[in-house]
């Protein structure tokens, strides 16, 4: 198990490689190359030329690439145009946010989409699965987006029922501990805090779980199908054994496989997703301050973070596989 | 070349095989399933209607969708666009162009940024992932070589999220529609890649490979002729479903401000994503575009899912 995990962080290494190549001729090619993307559109051409050189910008490209991943294994990923302050350092300030967001989304993806693809299968053919198949199909479809609009003018703006906007309520001068909202107002004690934070989850997580939540429902529903049709259910069927041992230990356990992959797929995509529905929300996570960087031409935050961002996608991947094995045996040998 | 078509005939012999016996192809079998079937069938008539105004789209269009006629009536500034009325059957925009006539032309772009999008995908992706396929399926060592590193880069697509990548293309290139439809398209190629490479490794294990390596047929050959047309079902499947996500997405890049910065030219995704900003006025500006994203992505799903389960081998009967 364990040479399994470290072989598979060996593998990241020539992946993290490439990307960091890609993102730094990426940098270069930008527009205005660098130097417009610390300057901004007004720098003069002495000015220009003087960062050219503080940047070493007239040397080598090797030497110059050398410094770059100097900096990015040092995690310095710089300062951002408009804030003024350290990517990182605005990072990590935000990534507790876009976590709680992606955690809520998958928690309702999966609550809701696992136990409706189970009997969407069981009851094959019935009004419920028919539903089921019918509105993954349409959710796949509406824009992330647009259904973030249509929810807040719906549930926060007409009924009044959840707020609009941000992570929580300012005037309630919650603790910051962790920048976990929910986890500090449990961890001080302040249970209004924590509601608060979990209310504001509550309608960016669902706009943000559409998606996986149609997938989920989908990919379960035809993995079941697929697993129903075994000899061994059947077998253990015949023996007599409860609905609930046959329905845990040989129908979800056998059918989980594919689920999982999916699943992790989903969660490293939903940082897309973030981006979106926490801009509807002016959520403050890094989805929401990314879309910010895109309009400011912000360059140094949009190299970090999506740097940052791929390595993160790319340890959800190698979790993925590490839950294959726990799951499947079979995998392991390999 | 008679040496092998004997051998052919000889090896038609050997299997007792009866000289105009032959199945269905597994296309035909498909175009048939996909036939009966009503979801399929509901797919393809949303998709009629949607090419079909997107053809005609232009000439029945009551007013010039670039027109600010209403100008003078609208004030988004306070709040007051007008609504539908006799002759402005969905209203205005919030410069003053008429709504209906910017969706009935709109259908165009929205239906070409699609295509091309998943045509880039589709031609890159399906490029690297054949020669990729080719390589592992019959390549030997070198082979192995030429796909390890090919399906390398690959992943290191695959290692970001599809809209940073969107995003990142995007801002290389400023914002515009082309740039729109190359992020869009380029976030594709992984998958079409993959897909194509995975067919043909499981192809390069079947026996008629192994006929056909044994007949003494090149391997460039088998690989184009052989192995590369058995693969390409899920492909063309995925395709399918990418035109859905691409129109999708494309949608959120203009919601980003990433697309085309001139609205002359209306485009549903372009119109969504503007429209954002009046909802509390107009909703309808938002929600017929939204409608019309929502249903066309809809048919291509279900000619896609539809497509899918026809060519699924499994299902066969």
């Amino acid at each position: 198990m364990i040479r399994f995990i470290v072989r598979r962080l060996l593998q990241l290494i020539p992946t993290l490689f490439g990307l960091s190549i890609l993102l730094f001729i990426w940098l270069r090619r930008l527009p205005g190359g660098p130097e417009t993307a610390i300057l901004g559109e007004r720098g003069t051409p002495e000015l220009r030329a003087q960062i050219r050189k503080n940047l070493g910008l007239d040397e080598p490209l090797l030497i110059q690439y050398g410094r770059f991943m100097k900096r990015m294994l040092k995690l310095d990923l710089g300062t951002s145009i408009s804030t003024k302050r350290e990517v990182m350092t605005e990072f990590l300030e935000r990534f507790p946010g876009t976590v709680e967001l992606t955690i809520t989304a998958m928690i309702i993806a999966i609550g809701v989409g696992i136990p409706l693809g189970y009997l969407a299968a069981r009851r094959r053919g019935s009004f419920l699965d028919s539903a089921s198949v019918g509105g993954s199909l349409i959710g796949i479809c509406v824009p992330v987006f647009f259904l973030a609009y249509v929810l807040k003018a719906i549930f926060s703006e007409n009924l009044q029922l959840f707020p609009s906007s941000g992570r929580q309520d300012p005037t309630l001068g919650a603790t910051r501990i962790t920048n976990f909202f929910v986890l500090d107002g449990l961890m001080t004690r302040e249970w209004d805090a924590a509601l608060d934070a979990l209310w504001h989850l509550i309608l960016p997580g669902i706009a943000l779980a559409s998606i996986p939540l149609a997938i989920i429902v989908r990919i379960t529903r035809a993995s079941v199908l697929e697993v129903l049709s075994e000899d061994y259910v059947r077998t253990a069927q015949s023996k007599g054994l409860n609905e609930r041992t046959i329905r845990g230990r040989h129908i979800l356990r056998n059918a989980m496989l594919p689920i999982v992959t999916v699943i992790g797929l989903l969660t490293g995509g939903l940082l897309s997703g973030a981006v979106l529905t926490e801009t509807v929300f002016a959520f403050s996570g890094i989805g929401a301050f990314l879309y910010e960087a895109i309009s400011n031409r912000d360059y140094p935050v949009l190299m970090g973070f999506i740097m940052i961002i791929a390595v993160f996608y790319v340890l959800v991947n190698l979790l993925v596989d590490v839950s294959y094995s726990l799951i499947d045996p079979r995998v392991r040998v390999r | 070349m008679s040496t092998k078509t004997d051998k052919i005939d000889r090896l038609g012999e050997l299997t007792a095989a009866k000289q105009d016996e032959h199945g269905v192809s597994l296309w035909t079998e498909a175009f048939r399933r996909v036939r009966r079937n009503p979801t399929a069938l509901v797919g393809i008539a949303i998709l009629v209607i949607f090419v079909l105004v997107a053809i005609i789209g232009p000439w029945v269009a009551p007013y010039s969708p670039t027109d600010f006629i209403g100008k003078g009536e609208v004030r988004s500034g306070q709040g007051i666009i007008p609504g539908p009325s006799a002759e402005h059957w969905l209203g205005y925009d919030h410069q003053g162009r008429d709504e209906l006539s910017r969706l009935l032309v709109g259908a165009r772009q929205t239906l070409l940024v699609g295509i091309i999008s998943t045509l880039i995908g589709l031609t890159i992706g399906a490029l690297v992932g054949g020669i990729a396929g080719a390589a592992a399926g019959l390549g030997g060592r070198v082979g192995r070589a030429v796909d390890s590193v090919l399906m390398r880069i690959v992943d290191m697509l695959l290692a970001l999220p599809s809209l940073l990548l969107a995003v990142s293309i995007a801002a290389l290139l400023g914002a515009s529609l082309t740039t729109v439809m190359i992020a869009v398209g380029v976030v594709s190629v992984p998958i079409f890649a993959r897909l194509l490479r995975g067919a043909m490794v499981a192809q390069a294990n079947s026996d008629y490979v192994l006929a056909a390596t044994s007949l003494g047929v090149k391997r460039t050959k088998i690989a184009i002729g052989h192995i590369l047309p058995n693969s390409l079902a899920p492909v063309i499947v995925q395709a399918t479903l990418t035109l859905a996500t691409a129109i999708i997405e494309a949608a959120a890049l203009s919601f980003l401000g990433l697309g085309n910065p001139d609205s002359a030219t209306p485009e549903w995704g372009l119109m969504l994503a503007e429209a954002q900003r009046f909802l509390d006025i107009r909703p309808g500006l938002a929600i017929y575009p939204a409608l019309g994203i929502i249903i066309t992505a809809l048919g291509f799903t279900l000619l896609g899912e539809a497509m899918r389960e026809a060519l699924d081998p499994k299902l066969r009967k």
